[in-house]
């Protein structure tokens, strides 16, 4: 994805990771933005974790691996992993060419929904990105 | 690139020895079967012998030779040309170095032989120990390291055991300071070491940021790891007052003896308060890097850390002769113990002293002072040719050994990143300053021509980098392109580290 | 120069940048410098007071050993080429070196009978402790469990790493030469991380590689229905490369991560470095392991070409997350290495294994004959056999030595265990004949015979 995106409907944590929450806070997608992809350059290697996994909010619980840089993937939320993306191991690039949509990682139960409240939505992270 | 305009060594295809030869093909002749014949499976027991045979070459001598001599071709050196890597000291190697590693007192030296019919060794590894321990400025020495990271991660390991011994079994302290200028080792040692790493700001001049360091500076802190001249090529002169700091928590100060080749004769680590260095035998005193290596990492230590050294040390015994001396690693002893087998890359020794014997102490001093000479000179012949608008001196005026430019102008008004520039050098001869580090200058270029280079040599090398950007500026593709007349062209890295061919796959 | 820079002098240069606090006042007391000729006879003069194996009739082992290296491989390794570059950071200009490591890590991957090997690392024992480290990354436990036939070295390098990993290393011990099976099983449960073993062993003694493999993934209880699940320990094995065309390989027989001391593919012994460390691992290993690793791909013209790769597991781009920090790797030792394994070839490698089971089997035997000299077990042995002898060792090592002759390892000398007193490790070559070992047997057994006489002697009582 050439230009600097950052969806509206999403939610931003600032270790630049996004969540896309369900209408009824049950489950959430997960990624990174496009901010952390353009500083990684290609990516060549994801390794999702195990469903099941349990994830904690900030924490990191994965690995973006670049020919450059290697990145951990940090939680934005709490939660039960219950599906990743194999289709990134055959084609870890797509987490360049579409971050929030091909590209996404992991799909988590949530197990706390209001920590919502600490993320940032897309102007307040480009605020960030900017400052 | 049409067949016509290639080089011959890009026309070559890569084969490895593996796609050569033929069955029954072979260069070894093994000695007869001069005992009796015994039964096979008396030898052996069928259970635990292999059942297929690696699939190794079966090649002629003549084809071994052909081959390798052939893919020696295809690599840059130093004896062939300019190597301004930063931080690598590549400085030439004398090859009478190579004569004595080869004379079989040495070469031929086993590592167990007993002390009395090794005497010449341990006598070079002695006064190897005391010339190392001069140039220090500390005055004990373990040649044991097998190269500067782990010379660095026995600086880290006797940290320890020190905070421990005089903790006396209670809290000790968990953290190591890095400058966020600091060589990617340091980083990785202190974790395999148990620590946390805790970067240190670096400030507008390009020293340690003392204000950070007072910040930063608690019980907490294990050590402080620095290299002096840093990484920028510059000599920080805050470093007493950095040595008061840590010392002031207890802490230990560690020197990154990679750029030791600015300051020999001139400064020593010592006296500017550190506790441990460690030298690398590979940068200041020509043991050959060797295409990645080998290497050696002795460490010198002060009065307070010595008593952890590792085992075995190089003892004078009280007759004049010398032996390796293991007591220390019996019970009692405060000795972190072994970093690895026998006593450490002894060809490596043989080289340094040799080297160390050559110049003497005005020598090595003058070595220092010629590199730091050949920096400037070489920072203001790029000055001269117009080179620092688009490569500006990242920190300061002037450099010790080595100068850091930022090629972030040159990115933006000419289209070339410091990647393309150095690919474009490889054209012209020369292999490129080092690229990318440090992290904290933008598009980095880090260039220490070393003493042993020419003047003319300089000269020219300002001169191919004021015609490259001048290039860029009519057409940057031409840079972003390159190289062009390499054995190979630019190489998909993306693709080796997706799917990773890490060996010949064989039938 | 000068006036380019816009200096006045040189020592300008330095009182700008270094503070006079910190700056040596007088000359650095060395030796005044020396031309070429004084210092190749100072040099040489050294090495004079030097015993090499050409001095005296050699059965040193015990990690490092005489093979005879041909003269091709101090050619190939003499050249500028070689010699001089420095870590293929440029690879356009570095294919030499990128492709000898390819063929170097194809090289360790057959003889190890395991996918992936990196382009080497330092040397034995401390790739050992590297390989404790992928154990630990891998599964985060705390317990090494190691077995007391590896090298005293790579036990006691292990245990100084250990510390700063805060791992602990738990030993086996051995019985009738090997290590002890039901020790081992008991030792190895769901808190071990890595279980290492040497194949052969430090006592020269082969082991049951597949046994132990096998009862190391049984013994980690917990989970997995196969007893081989995630929660396996890692299965560490430190080989010697020169028995591998001969014993069943490290892959064959159900090991993780191979390990080895690479001295003795055609490097120099040097006094005991440098030489180089080779590190091998199945495939699921791959990102975890430390050190360089050559990869294969294309250039923009489609050239076949080589490139590091992986670089990020290696300590300059993660950092603090690093799988080491191993930066150097011993490109011209490996090289050495992998030209000499195209110059044994396939079936040089495995003559000459059998040549060394055979004469070390004939060693064994004529050496066991010997009044006062038993052999520490009876397992087979494949290049290096253990004898215990009923007399002062020292002395009686001090005599063959008169005689020209050095016939092995004092084990307890290096290794400082107790039940180690008198005990010999005698290492056979291809260099080491039939007629050396007649000789050897006929010395060993002249000293030995001697110092039981002289200690029969002084126990009738005979006054000081």
């Amino acid at each position: 994805m050439a230009e600097a995106s950052y969806p509206p409907d999403l939610l931003y944590h600032p270790e630049h990771d996004w969540a896309r929450i369900e209408d009824d806070d049950s489950q959430a997608t997960l990624g990174i933005t496009w901010y952390a992809q353009d500083a990684l350059g290609e990516v060549v290697f994801f390794e999702p974790p195990a469903l099941g996994t349990i994830l904690a909010k900030d924490a990191p619980y994965a690995e973006v691996e670049s020919v450059k840089a290697v990145s951990d993937v940090v939680a934005p939320l709490s939660g039960e992993v219950v599906e990743v993306n194999h289709a990134l191991s055959e084609s870890p690039g797509t987490i360049n060419e579409d971050p929030y949509g091909e590209g996404w990682l992991v799909k988590v139960r949530l197990s706390a929904p209001a920590e919502r409240e600490a993320l940032l939505d897309a102007s307040s992270y480009k605020a960030l990105l900017a400052g | 690139m049409s067949p016509l305009e290639q080089t011959p060594l890009q026309r070559e295809r890569a084969r490895t020895i593996f796609q050569k030869g033929a069955p029954g093909r072979r260069a070894f002749v093994c000695p007869e079967l001069d005992v009796p014949a015994v039964d096979a499976s008396e030898l052996l027991p069928e259970r635990f012998r292999r059942r297929q045979p690696p699939r190794l070459p079966e090649v002629s001598e003549p084809e071994i030779v052909r081959h390798y001599v052939g893919i020696s071709k295809r690599n840059f050196d130093l004896d062939s040309g300019f190597y301004p890597l930063g931080s690598c000291t590549m400085k030439h190697n004398p090859r009478l170095h190579e004569r004595v590693a080869a004379l079989p007192g040495n070469a031929r030296l086993h590592p167990l032989q007993d002390a009395e019919r090794a005497q010449g060794a341990l006598e070079l590894m002695w006064n190897l120990q005391g010339a190392l321990a001069e140039i220090a400025g500390l005055p004990h020495v373990s040649l044991q390291p097998s190269a500067g990271s782990h010379g660095e991660l026995a600086g880290v390991l006797l940290t320890r055991a020190y905070h421990e011994d005089r903790g006396g079994g209670g809290r000790v302290p968990n953290k190591v300071l890095t400058p966020d200028t600091a060589h990617g080792t340091n980083p990785a040692t202190v974790t395999m070491a148990g620590y946390e790493v805790v970067k240190l700001a670096t400030d507008a001049d390009g020293g340690v940021d003392l204000e950070d360091l007072r910040a930063k500076a608690d019980t907490d802190v294990a050590c402080l790891m620095l290299t002096n001249p840093n990484t920028l090529g510059l000599f920080d002169p805050n470093i007493v007052e950095i040595a008061e700091i840590v010392h002031g928590v207890g802490a230990t100060l560690y020197y990154d003896g990679a750029n030791l080749n600015a300051v020999m004769g001139v400064s020593r680590p010592g006296d500017m308060g550190f506790d441990i260095v460690h030298f690398n035998l590979h940068k200041s005193f020509t043991q050959p890097h060797g295409g990645g290596g080998p290497g050696s990492g002795p460490i010198a230590v002060s009065d307070r850390v010595a008593p952890f050294l590792p085992v075995p040390l190089v003892a004078q015994r009280e007759d004049g002769g010398y032996e390796l001396d293991y007591g220390r690693g019996r019970a009692g002893s405060k000795s972190i113990g072994r970093l690895r087998g026998f006593h450490g890359n002894y060809g490596c020794f043989v080289r340094a002293y040799a080297y160390i014997r050559s110049l003497g102490g005005d020598g090595l001093t003058d070595v220092s002072e010629a590199a730091v000479l050949n920096a400037n000179y070489l920072l203001a012949r790029l000055r001269q040719q117009g080179v620092a608008e688009y490569l500006p001196l990242a920190y300061g005026q002037l450099c010790m050994h080595e100068f850091v430019l930022s090629g972030g102008p040159m990115r933006q008004r000419l289209q070339i990143k410091t990647l393309d520039l150095a690919k474009r050098l490889l054209d012209f001869g020369f292999h490129p300053p080092t690229v990318y580090f440090p992290l904290l200058v933008e598009e980095a270029l880090m260039v220490e021509p070393t003493e042993t280079e020419t003047r003319e040599t300089l000269d020219a090398f300002a001169e191919a980098i004021a015609a490259i950007l001048k290039e860029a500026a009519a057409d940057p593709e031409i840079a972003r392109g390159a190289p062009y007349t390499t054995p190979v062209r630019r190489l998909d890295e993306v693709a080796a580290a997706k799917r990773p061919i890490i060996r010949e796959a064989l039938a | 120069m000068l006036a380019v820079i816009g200096v006045p002098t040189l020592a300008e240069i330095f009182e700008r940048q270094v503070p006079a606090a910190v700056r040596l006042q007088r000359p650095l007391a060395l030796p005044d410098g020396l031309g070429e000729q004084d210092v190749y006879e100072h040099l040489r003069a050294l090495a004079e007071r030097n015993s090499s194996v050409e001095d005296e009739l050699s059965f040193l082992g015990a990690g490092m050993y005489d093979h005879y290296v041909p003269a091709l491989v101090d050619m190939l390794t003499e050249r500028s080429e070689f010699l001089t570059p420095y870590t293929p950071y440029q690879p356009e200009i570095s294919q030499g070196g990128l492709q000898a490591m390819f063929e170097y890590q194809t090289a360790i991957s057959e003889l190890t009978g395991l996918p992936v090997a990196n382009a080497s690392v330092y040397e034995g024992p401390s790739a050992v402790a590297a390989a404790a480290y992928l154990a630990k990354l891998h599964n985060g436990r705390r317990r090494l469990v190691v077995s007391a036939g590896l090298h005293p070295h790579s036990i006691q390098t292990l245990r100084t790493y250990a510390h700063g990993y805060d791992m602990e290393v738990a030993e086996v011990p051995l019985r009738d030469g090997v290590t002890d099976p039901d020790a081992w099983a008991r030792a190895i449960d769901e808190r071990a991380s890595a279980a290492i073993f040497a194949q052969p062993n430090f006592y020269g003694a082969v082991e049951d590689a597949a046994a132990l493999s096998a009862a190391a993934k049984a013994g980690a209880g917990a989970s997995g229905a196969n007893g081989a699940g995630a929660d396996a320990p890692v299965v560490i094995a430190q080989v010697d490369p020169i028995t591998l065309g001969v014993l069943a390989s490290p892959g064959e027989c159900g090991v993780d991560v191979a390990v080895g001391e690479g001295q003795p593919l055609g490097n120099r012994l040097d006094f005991g470095g440098p030489s180089f460390g080779l590190f091998a691992a199945r495939e699921q290993y791959l990102r975890r392991m430390p050190g360089r690793i050559a990869g294969e791909t294309v250039d923009v013209d489609g050239r076949r070409g080589f490139v590091l790769t992986l670089q990020t597991r290696e300590q300059h781009i993660r950092r603090e997350k690093a799988t080491s920090n191993i930066c150097t790797s011993q490109a011209l030792n490996a090289l050495a290495g992998v030209v000499y394994l195209a110059w044994l070839g396939r079936r040089g490698i495995v003559e000459l294994g059998e040549l060394l089971l055979a004469r070390t089997h004939y060693a064994r035997e004529r050496l066991a004959a010997i009044d006062g000299v038993e052999p520490l077990h009876s397992q087979p042995v494949i290049r290096e056999l253990a004898l215990r002898l009923d007399a002062d060792l020292a002395a009686v090592r001090r005599r063959c030595a008169l005689a020209g002759v050095n016939p092995g390892v004092d084990v307890h000398a290096l290794g400082d265990r107790p039940q180690d007193r008198g005990v010999l490790l005698v290492a056979i070559t291809e260099r080491r004949t039939r007629q050396d070992i007649d000789r050897l047997a006929e010395v060993l057994g002249a000293a030995v015979a001697a110092e039981r006489d002289a200690a029969a002697t002084s126990e009738l009582g005979v006054p000081a």
